[in-house]
């Protein structure tokens, strides 16, 4: 089984995240991080590769981005993947949610992979439909927010939390399959895998070597456009108390609740 | 025609709530824009003729209806696509959910369409549709625009109010799909498993709800302690995050894929403020949240925020309100 990890590179938690009012765009140059929900994704990879019931030959980070990007290809192979692909063009500068994942299932056509895993959402924008995307461009099945994957019958067997409780699906290979961050608990790299991410097999393809067509990515093949960036309805700002004295904290919350009869 | 085309899911013989709503959403925007709004179902024999067309109750003229597999994404999307290429739709809207932002998407990869999710307003501008949707952890609002034939708006979950009138028969229409192959590659298995106890959070006037910064699932007897001191019509609710992690019942969980509540008092203890917690309870009346980490984007939507270690305040908390109470 070859398997493919969609990774991407997301700003820092720590870093503020801005739109840059020249390009109105994200204000990526902050970036410097893998998405955390992408550890999962590669986590599980990597416990699909132990667990035994299937023989793993392969697992392959692939991302898209500037140059800066093969950070996060860097750190996703610390965390166990083999080798990594970096999709990078100008081209595809500013591409939207639907560009994205018809490009990046260009660079995954070309690995021709058994199993696609990414994580749920990215901590920068757009939430749960990359991997949909990808999907039906591949025309394989799909499922996003998975909490528990096991490989049964040559195929996977799936739970997810949906609008009624858990549902249990089974999936046939190929597949696209989005995982929860409920799924494992990501391993820390040990510094020898840290140190030797740089020398693993890091493969740059652009748009046109993967058969990308130009007028389906970037801005101009974007088919929504984002825009009139403005502040939402200010809401007024909340009391805040830092706990030094716990006995007296109590009392002022217990004041604040008697206030309002909530006690 | 400028249509707008919906999809509402239904589970059990009843229509969800946030599908509807989409419903009578998309209903008022396409009057706006000199056009009807349509939906689609997919299901099985539960899916009447009279089920079907108490969906016009909401504002659909039409409904589309499909017989195929329930619960997942894929074969909704290839109704939806043929419906389009027959009818034409220019806008496609979703009510939020799983559902709702797995079928968006892969219909925007299937018709080359432009794709919003999180969407919280649309409006009519010149005769076409934009959608709205906050952005930055809801620290900015952006406005979407479409250019092609169609345009896809998921909404955030409750961003659409179901509105049910008086009369309104939806005309009910039968569509023949074949499916993709790669549709019929994903089984349903069980679906809308509840695990752990059946507990009652909507009516609660209080809650006090738990979230990872608990620490543990045993801590969670801290916010039961708490909900007991408070007394009277109190409960304990959860975050997905500790739910999916089994500390405590899918029942209690609070937001995107579980419950919304509104009520007079909500105490967050431990719970960072994702949004997918605050689509679910950003009504309530109140907002306590107690956090050690300063920078939890709960502050800043709650009303008294304490920054410090849970482990420390609840236990005080619960005797001065027992205090309280008692004296």
């Amino acid at each position: 089984m070859k398997i493919c990890v969609l990774v991407k590179e997301v700003p820092d938690a720590a870093v503020e995240k801005r739109i840059d009012p020249s390009t109105g765009r994200m204000d990526r140059s902050g970036e410097k991080n893998l998405n955390p929900y992408d550890t999962h994704a590669i986590e599980a990879a990597m416990q699909i590769r132990e667990g035994g019931a299937v023989e793993v030959e392969e697992i392959v980070a692939v991302t898209m981005g500037p140059e800066s990007a093969m950070r996060a290809l860097h750190k996703a192979v610390s965390l166990g993947a083999d080798r990594s692909l970096h999709l990078s063009d100008e081209s595809l500068a500013g591409s939207d949610v639907a560009a994205t994942g018809y490009a990046l299932s260009k660079a995954l056509e070309k690995e021709q992979p058994d199993l696609v895993l990414l994580g749920q959402q990215s901590d920068d924008g757009e939430c749960y439909t990359i991997g949909a995307v990808v999907a039906d461009h591949l025309q394989m099945p799909s499922l996003t927010q998975v909490i528990k994957m096991d490989v049964a019958d040559g195929g996977l067997r799936c739970e997810r939390q949906a609008e009624y409780g858990y549902d249990t699906v089974e999936v046939q290979l190929p597949a696209v399959i989005s995982v929860g961050d409920a799924i494992n608990e990501p391993r820390y790299p040990s510094l020898k895998a840290i140190m030797g991410a740089k020398k693993k097999p890091l493969e740059s393809v652009a748009a046109g070597d993967v058969g990308i067509d130009g007028s389906m990515v970037g801005e101009d093949g974007s088919r929504v456009q984002c825009g009139d960036f403005h502040d939402p309805p200010a809401k007024e700002a909340g009391q805040i108390i830092e706990d030094e004295d716990t006995g007296e904290t109590v009392e002022k919350i217990v004041a604040w609740l008697d206030e309002r009869k909530l006690i | 025609m400028p249509d707008v085309l919906t999809y509402v899911l239904h589970y059990e013989g009843a229509f969800n709530k946030n599908s509807l709503g989409a419903v009578s959403e998309g209903a008022a925007r396409a009057s706006e824009i000199g056009g009807e709004c349509h939906a689609v179902v997919v299901g099985g024999d539960d899916l009447s003729d009279e089920l079907c067309q108490s969906v016009g109750a909401y504002g659909a003229t039409k409904v589309f209806r499909a017989r195929g597999a329930e619960g997942l994404a894929q074969p909704v999307i290839d109704v939806m696509a043929k419906v389009i290429d027959e009818h034409g739709h220019s806008y496609a809207l979703f009510g939020g959910g799983l559902l709702g932002f797995e079928i968006g998407a892969g219909l925007a990869a299937r018709k080359q369409a432009g794709v919003t999710m999180e969407v919280v307003t649309v409006r009519a501008e010149d005769g076409k549709l934009v959608a709205e949707r906050p952005i930055l952890q809801d620290s900015k609002l952006s406005v979407s625009r479409y250019r092609g034939e169609l345009g896809i708006i998921i909404g955030r979950i409750n961003a659409f109010e179901a509105v049910q009138r008086d009369g309104g028969s939806a005309e009910v229409v039968d569509v023949d799909v074949e499916y993709s192959a790669w549709s019929n590659q994903a089984k349903m298995v069980q679906r809308g498993e509840q695990r752990g106890a059946d507990v009652d959070i909507e009516g609660a006037d209080i809650l006090v709800a738990g979230g990872r910064g608990l620490g543990k699932a045993e801590n969670f007897q801290l916010a039961e302690e708490l909900a007991k001191a408070f007394g009277g019509n109190t409960a304990v609710a959860a975050t997905r995050a500790v739910v999916d992690a089994g500390w405590y019942p899918y029942a209690a969980q609070i937001g995107q894929t579980g419950k919304t509540v509104a009520p007079k008092l909500y105490l967050a203890a431990g719970i960072s403020g994702a949004i997918q917690h605050k689509v679910g309870m950003q009504s309530s009346e109140n907002i306590v949240a107690i956090n050690k980490d300063a920078n939890a984007p709960i502050f800043e939507f709650s009303d008294l925020g304490i920054v410090g270690d849970l482990n420390k305040i609840l236990p005080k908390l619960t005797e001065a309100i027992k205090a309280k109470k008692g004296g």
